[in-house]
């Protein structure tokens, strides 16, 4: 079985983004950036499965981002996964999802698969369009937010659950199909140490646009990012002080209605 | 030197932040509390190949150098300290040990299940009458055909009672002193082996700190580490190596107080201001900071020498006797910060203080450290300007 997982080098959700001067994109520098989250469960998935289908199958990474992801690319071999496709191209500054997902189908399509494991977004660009598009693209199936997942014994079919709201919905899909990852579908492992050493070897085919036959970066979206805006500024914090809690409610009743005009 | 880590070293990095974020940290406060060590933990650790870290494939280890050992026990140090005892120990002393001196038969016999994790290896040099001083080990052996008889005791031994394998340095020859020392590999169930008094320490609880005991102990001739009277040379060789593991743990515990220090300060208000804006504040935050830094570069560039393989003990001494001054200073302040509440079991930084006090003594005192820096530095003038 071949099985691709997606993966986006992201920002780290704990690191506090700004955006550029420009409005064109993010201030990288200090930035600490992590495998997207919700890739990790994709990552571990696709091991999985490789553990259960067993035989010759295998995880192949696709990765699409400046040469600095080769680190979070790395992380994926060192956990277990067997090669990697990185896509790396200068011309390539913030893509959209229509030209992230024209690139990333032909790779794949190259590349051959029977299923594709993908976040179910990127917590950088919340877009969580990649797959549909992909899905469209490559005209197979698509789940999104899979909670479970669970292969037929002949590799033929897969059922998939979905955490939506109030329950859980369950659904079945032939294969080829491309399901998007969300927490609780597993606990991804760790990068041991032995697999670290291991990733060292492992290979990484690195790709530029022409390389894989594009003369130009590939466009075609509907929607277009016109600028990047810090959040607005939230207004100065006042804290009511008495002696009495009621002498701070009555004053903090004045200021919402002589000063804030709310009530 | 280039202190910016690898790709390779940063990954270790978050293996080891990750795990210790998630599964130290979830028995931190329950085994710290009851005195408990960790199986699981280690068992988990193990599985990872943290007990094979430094050690070559062929052997079941990972095949990394020093600094990846410092980068994972600075990540368990800075959730459990006393966690990283074991995991420092194991690697730096007892698999270097047997790695480097012993038999190509101990290293066979001893190394596979050390590097898995499965034979916990500890390392015991001092008696009551024989710490800083290890010329003054007085435990005797006697030769008895192909065995040795060992008698005697040995003190204050982290994770003695949880050991599969003991890295002992005995005395073969009371004449010749520190030429008169031998090191052996001793298991628990030889006979004559017994665990004595267990100790109730100041903080590092979740370690074990025991007396281990030698009654007419029968150990063959075969698990002599080495050769017979090379015991000096082998303690003195691995001292480094278990150095540069304590530099490390002072950095765990530096940076977790300043991160408690910060994220309190910023919180706590006081005369109408958050603490962290009064200027008292603010100068312990940056002498912390600053101290940290450079307690890390001297910890960095102690472990690249060593990987590097020159001598590096004079590197080495003031990287452990820094870093563990400024881990003592950094819990100092944090709980100072902290104010009433930090000298409560509620607040992390209790347990850091308590913890860090123990790095000034063990694996040589802060004296000792200043002895062997002064020697080496006296050294280097005599032969720049000699007398
Ligand atoms: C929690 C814990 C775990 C330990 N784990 C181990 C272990 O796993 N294996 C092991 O073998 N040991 C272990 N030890 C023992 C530790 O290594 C010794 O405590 C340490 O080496 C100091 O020896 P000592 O306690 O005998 O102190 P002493 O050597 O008696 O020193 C007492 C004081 O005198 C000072 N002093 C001594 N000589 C000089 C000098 N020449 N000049 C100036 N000052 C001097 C010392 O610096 C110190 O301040 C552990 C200790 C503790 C507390
Ligand atoms: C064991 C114990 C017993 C106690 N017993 C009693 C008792 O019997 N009765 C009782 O009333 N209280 C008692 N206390 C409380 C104790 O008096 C307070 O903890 C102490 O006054 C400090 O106040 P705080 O803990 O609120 O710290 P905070 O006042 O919040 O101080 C936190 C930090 O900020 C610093 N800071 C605060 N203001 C400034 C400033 N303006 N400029 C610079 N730095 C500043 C402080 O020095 C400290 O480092 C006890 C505390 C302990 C730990």
């Amino acid at each position: 079985m071949k099985i691709i997982v997606l993966l986006k080098r992201v920002p780290d959700s704990e690191t506090k983004i700004l955006i550029n001067q420009e409005g064109t994109g993010i201030r990288e520098d200090g930035v600490k950036f992590i495998i997207n989250t919700y890739d990790e469960y994709a990552i571990e998935e696709g091991l999985l499965m490789k553990e259960k289908a067993g035989g010759d199958s295998k995880v192949t990474v696709v990765c699409m981002g400046s040469d600095e992801a080769t680190e979070v690319i790395r992380t994926a071999l060192a956990m277990g996964a067997d090669d990697a496709v990185h896509i790396a191209d200068a011309t390539l500054s913030n893509p959209g999802p229509f030209t992230t997902a024209s690139i990333m189908a032909k790779v794949i399509g190259d590349e051959g698969f029977d299923i594709i494991f993908c976040g179910k977004q990127a917590i950088d660009d919340d877009m969580a369009q990649v797959h549909c598009i992909l899905a469209e693209m490559l005209d197979i199936p698509q789940v999104s937010v899979a909670t479970a997942f669970e292969l037929s014994d002949d590799a033929a079919k897969a059922t998939v659950s979905r955490r939506i709201e109030g329950g859980d919905e369950k659904v079945e899909t032939s294969l080829p199909v491309i399901v998007s990852c969300d927490k609780g579908l597993n606990d991804p492992r760790y990068a041991s140490l032995p697999g670290i050493m291991k990733a060292k070897k492992k290979e990484i085919k690195k790709k530029s646009l022409a390389d894989l036959g594009f003369s130009e970066v590939p466009g075609g979206g509907r929607s277009r990012v016109l600028k990047w805006l810090p959040l607005p500024k939230g207004g100065e914090c006042r804290i009511v002080e008495a002696e009495e809690t009621p002498d701070a409610v009555r004053e903090l009743v004045r200021l919402l209605r002589e000063e804030a005009k709310v009530i | 030197m280039c202190m910016k880590l690898t790709e390779e070293e940063r990954m270790i990095q978050k293996t080891a932040r990750d795990f210790a974020r998630k599964e130290i940290a979830a028995v931190v406060e329950e085994s710290n509390r009851n005195g408990v060590f960790q199986e699981e933990v280690y068992r988990k650790l193990s599985e990872l190949g943290f007990m094979g870290m430094t050690m070559p494939e062929e052997y079941g280890g990972a095949g990394f150098g020093n600094l990846c050992l410092v980068l994972a026990l600075e990540e368990i140090s800075r959730v459990c300290p006393s966690t990283a005892i074991a995991v420092s120990v194991h690697n730096s002393l007892a698999n270097h040990i047997i790695y480097k001196w012993g038999s190509d038969g101990l290293k066979k016999k001893y190394l596979p299940r050390m590097t898995s994790g499965e034979t916990i290896g500890v390392y015991a040099l001092t008696e009551p009458n024989a710490g800083s001083d290890v010329a003054a080990i007085r435990m005797s052996v006697v030769r008895d055909g192909d065995e040795y008889i060992l008698n005697g005791s040995k003190i204050l031994i982290s994770t003695g009672d949880k050991a599969g394998v003991i890295l002992v340095v005995a005395c073969t020859d009371p004449e010749k002193r520190t030429r008169g020392l031998t090191a052996f590999a001793v298991e628990p169930d030889f006979s004559g082996f017994s665990i004595g008094k267990v100790e109730h320490k100041m903080g590092m609880k979740a370690s074990t700190t025991v007396e281990l005991v030698f009654e007419d102990c029968r150990v063959p001739a075969s698990n002599v580490i080495g050769k017979e009277s090379q015991g000096m040379q082998i303690a003195l060789g691995s001292l480094d190596g278990g150095r540069i593991g304590i530099a490390a743990q002072s950095l765990g515990i530096a940076q977790t107080a300043l991160d408690e220090a910060v994220l309190f300060a910023r919180e706590r208000r006081q005369f109408g201001k958050r603490i962290v804006d009064f200027q008292a504040t603010r100068w312990k935050i940056a002498d912390m900071a600053t101290n940290l830094d450079a307690a890390r570069l001297l910890t960095y560039r102690a472990a690249r020498l060593r990987d590097a393989g020159g001598p590096c003990s004079k590197e080495v001494s003031m990287a452990k006797l820094f870093a563990s001054r400024i881990a003592n200073e950094a819990v100092y302040d944090a709980m100072q910060i902290h104010g009433g509440v930090g000298y409560t079991e509620e607040f992390k930084i209790e347990r850091f203080f308590r913890d860090a006090r123990v790095l000034e003594i063990y694996e040589g005192t802060s004296e000792i450290q200043r002895i062997v820096i002064s020697k080496k530095v006296l050294e280097e003038y005599e032969q720049m300007y000699p007398a």
